[in-house]
């Protein structure tokens, strides 16, 4: 493309303000971040007093009630994120068969499977809130569990996100002997369990979320092309067939996509929680940003709050960059 | 969808071809499965307008799941104009659009520019800044938060509804740049050396050539940002920090979290701040699944 020498400059600086707003907001924030999580500075005000790693020492291996809440978000984070990502990917790859089928109204039905998307994450815990508000034994079942009672489930009646109990393996079971035996004792504590409140976040995120990812898989089978499937059925495939040996397979890459939005969503996830458990009973529902809010804005230990600040980083950029370099990779061989 | 036609002479077996008077009950179960989804995805939304429609009188937990026996507007206004208990939310409805409004066509129209150069005029290192820029989309946003509070803070900006509008323009760059770029990747490039043959140069070519055919562009990127905003809890209460300055989904989880307001009202107010963002999605919600789709990077 051949362009006067002046138009080139007109270009980079068009662009200027723009890159120049990233490189201080994006990575100078980020430098200053770390910075902070060096220092001394525990109070509001800010003392920048070196003191090397001395802080993530701290959180990481301090073992006192910053560390044991790191760690406790960490096995939320790890139950939360494998359910997550399965409950999401299966009813949003679901769902889009489901719209794919040529039902009537199909239009209608995909309208309303991503409508929660257009409704902020607040306004989701406010109503989910309210509908996991178990009510008591005096007065009676509310929200979902009154749902439970009119269809004869009444006597399930799960505390919800009010319930502290942690899911683990017990130490006296066969299981737990045997991981004892093997000096793998830890993992039947309830430091490697699964927090109950954790379901009331899963099923209200998922609500949030699976239209989404139904969108994701609608636009990549709506673009496999359509005599792929109807050969394999000449030949004899059932639906099923068709769905497991070609759709699966070529819809690999938008299942990586959705992989890395949830992921993405599940190590960022603060809204949903502030407005709807907060750290929940014993930490059973917190998460690192809600801890790392807390830290900052609320204790104004601006140094510890920025350790956590810069883990979630390092989580999140082990998935977003080589992610990143793929598709950038991708789109260099399509053009 | 257009290549079934083709193959309908070949008779071949596949199920849209086969009607058979008895019911189908493999398409039947389909429908019962998309019927039970529907009425679980609408289930909270109709629960705010059903609790929202009710008098005081009928509101009770235990009865949340009963119709409203006479309509009553009572709580939508307690919570736009506040009740004697609670603080009224109209306020910060009306900020929420003061921040969202410039902060959407500011960020759009920088995004648009941006993609023009980083698509049609990419110079030595454009793809390299571009990969720096959409980095800056998938941070975790606390790793940011101290520094924005300080340097606010230093501009002056602090607390306040341009200082909140300056943070969205900033972190919406790389999603808006996104969608132009894109979209303009897929513009022929031919089209741009014919007009500079013409004799058109940088600036008119974006003027009388590109913007033209930016409409849809700027129909996805403009939405896309306008549902992130309005929703945007993190920045809005880091930012904010006077009730009177606060966006609606602030004073919302303000609103939820005092236990003496009566949660038909909070309901109400759920459906109060939701409400621009679900007119957008109901009249333009198929832009809404584009945007969404092209956001996710590939175009």
């Amino acid at each position: 493309m051949k362009s006067k020498g002046w138009e080139r400059w007109a270009a980079i600086l068009t662009v200027a303000p723009s890159m120049l707003a990233i490189a201080v907001f994006v990575y100078g924030f980020i430098g200053w971040t770390v910075f902070v999580s060096l220092t001394k500075w525990v109070t509001a005000k800010p003392d920048y007093t070196f003191v090397g790693l001395a802080n993530y020492q701290r959180i990481l291996f301090g073992g006192g009630i910053d560390s044991q809440r790191f760690y406790i978000d960490i096995r939320n984070l790890i139950g939360f994120t494998v359910l997550f990502l399965i409950c999401n990917i299966v009813i949003g790859f679901g769902l889009a068969l489901l719209v794919d089928s040529r039902l009537r109204g199909e239009h209608f039905f995909r309208s309303v499977y991503l409508m929660p998307y257009a409704v902020s994450a607040i306004v989701t815990g406010v109503v989910w809130r309210w509908l996991f508000t178990p009510g008591t034994e005096e007065l009676g079942a509310t929200g979902v569990n009154k749902l439970f009672e009119y269809i004869g489930l009444g006597f399930i009646h799960p505390r919800w996100w009010t319930d502290p109990t942690v899911w683990h393996i017990h130490p006296d079971t066969g299981l737990g002997e045997f991981l004892n035996q093997i000096h793998l004792g830890f993992f039947t504590t309830a430091a490697w369990g699964f927090p109950v409140g954790t379901f009331s976040i899963l099923i209200a995120t998922t609500w949030l979320l699976s239209g989404n990812v139904m969108v994701l898989y609608l636009s990549g089978i709506r673009s496999i092309p359509q005599e792929l499937r109807e050969a394999a059925i000449v030949d004899g495939a059932t639906q099923w067939q068709v769905v497991r040996y070609i759709y699966i397979p070529i819809l690999r890459p938008v299942t990586l996509t959705a992989v890395f939005i949830l992921l993405n969503v599940a190590i960022r996830l603060y809204d949903l929680t502030v407005a709807m458990t907060g750290k929940g009973p014993g930490f059973s529902t917190d998460t690192l940003a809600f801890n790392m809010f807390e830290t900052t804005f609320r204790s104004a230990r601006f140094a510890h709050g920025a350790v956590l600040a810069a883990l979630m980083l390092i989580f999140v950029s082990a998935i977003v960059i080589p992610y990143l370099r793929y598709q950038l990779r991708q789109e260099g061989t399509n053009t | 969808m257009n290549s079934t036609t083709r193959t309908t002479p070949v008779n071949s077996p596949s199920g849209a071809a086969m009607h058979s008077p008895r019911i189908d009950w493999r398409r039947l179960l389909l429908y019962v499965i998309a019927i039970v989804f529907t009425a679980a995805y609408l289930l909270p939304i109709s629960l705010l307008l059903l609790t929202g429609l009710k008098s005081y009188g009928e509101v009770s937990l235990y009865d949340m799941w009963a119709l409203p026996r006479s309509l009553s507007f009572q709580s939508f206004v307690d919570a736009w104009q506040g009740s004697p208990i609670s603080v009224g939310l109209g306020p910060n409805f009306i900020n929420s659009f003061l921040v969202v409004v410039p902060a959407t066509l500011i960020s759009t129209f920088m995004g648009a520019i941006n993609g023009y150069v980083l698509s049609k005029w990419k110079f030595r290192g454009a793809d390299i800044i571009f990969a720096l820029m959409l980095f800056g989309m998938f941070i975790p946003y606390q790793s940011v938060l101290i520094p924005m509070v300080r340097t606010l803070n230093f501009m002056g900006l602090y607390g306040s509804l341009t200082g909140l509008v300056f943070i969205h323009i900033v972190y919406g760059l790389p999603f808006c740049t996104l969608i132009f770029r894109n979209y303009y990747a897929s513009l022929p490039d031919e089209m741009i050396e014919a007009a500079k043959i013409d004799g058109a140069h940088f600036f008119n070519i974006f003027t009388r050539i590109i913007l033209p055919l930016s409409g849809p562009a700027f129909i996805i990127t403009m939405i896309g940002q306008f549902s992130t905003i309005w929703n945007d809890f993190l920045f809005a209460v880091v930012v904010t920090n006077s009730p009177a300055n606060q966006p609606i989904t602030v004073a919302l989880n303000n609103l939820a979290g005092s236990f003496s307001v009566e949660w038909n009202v909070q309901f109400a107010g759920a459906l109060i701040a939701a409400l621009p963002t679900l007119l957008v999605y109901i009249f333009l919600g198929r832009f809404f699944a584009r945007g969404l789709v092209a956001g996710s990077i590939k175009g």
